[in-house]
């Protein structure tokens, strides 16, 4: 019995995470309320523009919010061991998540051309962090490293473990990232637009890549972006963030067919391939008027300054977040008339 | 692609520190002085503490090609062992200032809440004039020469510390610090693996510079008498003991000199190569 609900829990099960900024001119609060869950072997997604607070979502999860200014007020993170036991990062001591990180769990960075040691070969940035994690004597760490390359798909991946990050490519080196992130077989992997620096034609590769590793390893992925045509592809799960707040989350077909709240209609319409075309046969992609308002200085609903369907009421309070089906949560009053 | 890789990399950094002339001279006549100190014993003339008084104060000649001292010493001999105790001094000094003021620029640039207190000392150490400070060390610590290296290590380390600092400053909030703290690496490793090890060239660059100053220093402060005892031969005692002479014997104070100037100079020289080559920004405009 016991068993079964452990199993039952989350991988990564995220509760009411509030992070409060400390500055010259008083706290300010970029992530408030935010709920969020990460199923092993599942795909999340964080959606949502510049400053709703994804990244320093993904940074209080990990533990490397800037200190001292930055700290977590409110909330649990509560991450499932590989042993079963179940800790909360939010109140974990440093030494216990620094042990997590790169171990358990593993996060790759939207920059690959500044995100590896300019003066160490690749192969010894893994085997560094293999060593760091794994009791293996350098040779071991080594080989494993050239491994790890070829599992990424660096062709003749012996050799390259011998070159410095500036003799590969952009997509080379975001490989290089994901084998890093990988080479301690991690249970969960936080992708920051992971794919945002790239060609097209490599973001496709490196999707494909981070879900064949997903299912492979069963590995639970949260996948930070704005960009709504990569969610579509690799998604189960979609949690939308505006300002700070969660403002929607559903399964991945909700979010594009059976959106609740006017912010994620919005940005499914701003899509080009959702663009219409005007009376001169010229496509014309849509865009949401206005810009994220401060997190500082909101009551009421964070988006009825740039929302079509604001009321008197949403300008009043803030909504909570309502349930609108099944797995499917929306902070909008108005939800049930879209 | 593969002509850069087939290339090794010594010989690409040789290349490029080469690029100019001046610094190939430098680093030539670098190697000449370092040799003749280190074989010293082996191809001096003479003896450096045999004296003749039939030969004292001889001009320069075959004989003795940079002449003798008032003791009738060969002065190219002197000038040689006097290469071994002001480079070795230099060596030490450097040695020093480098282990002290990285650890001191690392602990303060990579820990904010440590900057203020060690800036703070650096900036007051480095308001004292170096030659003055220097010869207050050496008069409370007693002259020697391993006091006149404590010195200028205390003199010259504010230097390192400050430029090592700034680097850290730059490079701990590169996104591949960021990273390697997403990864796990503690605190001590990405220190010393994943900021020393970029900030390696300017320490490489200041070492140069330190050298030289160091040199520099010694001579002076030898000069004063406030540095190396008399009785060891180097560059700066020469000078100071040679200048009462200076009217009647110039080669006494001459060629010392020109070693201090010579050595000086091509450290600085070299200095200013690395700190070129080294430089991104530079070295596509060379």
């Amino acid at each position: 019995m016991m068993e079964t609900s452990v199993q039952e829990r989350p991988l990564l099960d995220i509760r009411g995470l509030e992070v409060t900024f400390r500055t010259e001119g008083g706290d300010v609060v970029p992530v408030r309320g935010v709920d969020l869950r990460v199923e092993a072997g599942k795909t999340t997604a964080l959606v949502g523009e510049s400053g709703s607070g994804k990244s320093v979502t993904s940074l209080a999860i990990m533990g490397l919010l800037p200190r001292p200014y930055g700290r977590v007020s409110k909330g649990v993170a509560e991450f499932r061991r590989r042993s079963g036991a179940v800790v909360d990062l939010a109140s974990a001591g440093q030494g216990v998540v620094r042990a997590l990180r790169g171990n358990e769990i593993a996060m790759i960075f939207q920059e690959p051309m500044t995100s590896l040691n300019p003066v160490m070969t690749v192969g010894e940035q893994i085997a560094e962090q293999v060593r760091l994690h794994m009791a293996l004597a350098p040779q071991a760490a080594m080989r494993h490293a050239v491994e790890m390359l070829s599992l990424v798909e660096i062709p003749d991946a012996a050799r390259r473990a011998g070159d410095y990050p500036h003799q590969m490519s952009g997509g080379m080196r975001q490989r290089v990232m994901i084998a890093l992130a990988m080479s301690c077989n991690p249970r969960l992997l936080i992708a920051d637009e992971p794919t945002t620096a790239l060609d097209v034609t490599i973001q496709a590769q490196i999707l494909d890549l981070i879900e064949r590793l997903r299912k492979e390893h069963s590995m639970g992925v949260l996948f930070i972006t704005h960009n709504l045509a990569v969610v579509a592809e690799i998604a189960d799960t979609v949690t939308v963030m505006y300002a700070g707040e969660v403002v929607e989350k559903a399964n991945v077909r909700d979010i594009f067919h059976n959106s609740r709240h006017p912010y994620t209609a919005a940005l499914v319409d701003c899509l080009p391939e959702r663009a219409r075309r005007d009376s001169n046969g010229r496509r014309i992609v849509a865009a949401i008027p206005g810009s994220v308002t401060s997190a500082a200085e909101a009551t009421g609903c964070r988006f009825a300054p740039r929302c079509q369907r604001a009321v008197e009421a949403c300008e009043a309070g803030s909504p909570e977040l309502l349930v609108a089906g099944t797995g499917h949560e929306v902070r909008c009053f108005r939800w049930s008339e879209a | 692609m593969s002509a850069m890789t087939a290339r090794s990399p010594v010989r690409l950094f040789l290349q490029r520190l080469f690029r100019r002339k001046l610094v190939l001279v430098a680093v030539i006549i670098l190697l000449v002085i370092v040799l003749l100190a280190i074989l010293a014993p082996w191809i001096s003339p003479y003896s450096p503490t045999g004296m003749r008084v039939s030969q004292r104060l001889r001009p320069p000649s075959l004989t003795n090609w940079f002449g003798t001292d008032e003791f009738g010493r060969d002065v190219l001999t002197r000038i040689i062992y006097g290469g071994r105790a002001s480079l070795g001094i230099g060596v030490a000094v450097v040695m020093c200032t480098m282990l002290a003021g990285t650890v001191l620029g690392l602990i303060a640039g990579y820990f904010r809440a440590l900057d203020a207190v060690i800036m703070r000392l650096v900036d007051a150490m480095m308001s004292l004039p170096d030659i003055l400070l220097a010869i207050f060390l050496v008069a409370v610590l007693g002259a020697s020469a391993g006091n006149v290296v404590l010195a200028l290590s205390i003199v010259y380390t504010p230097r390192v510390t400050r430029v090592v600092r700034s680097s850290t400053l730059v490079v701990r909030e590169l996104p591949f610090v960021e990273a390697a703290r997403a990864l796990g690496v503690s605190t001590w490793r990405i220190m010393t693996m994943h900021i020393l090890l970029n900030v390696a060239s300017p320490i490489l660059v200041q070492a140069t510079f330190i050298f030289a100053y160091a040199v520099l220093a010694e001579a002076g402060l030898s000069f004063l008498g406030a540095g190396v005892p008399p009785d060891i031969p180097t560059w700066g005692t020469m000078i100071a003991a040679g200048q009462q002479y200076a009217d009647r014997a110039v080669w006494l104070v001459l060629f010392p000199g020109l070693a201090i100037v010579f050595a000086a100079l091509s450290l600085q020289l070299l200095g200013d190569g690395l700190r070129d080559m080294l430089d991104p920004k530079l070295r596509k405009a060379l």
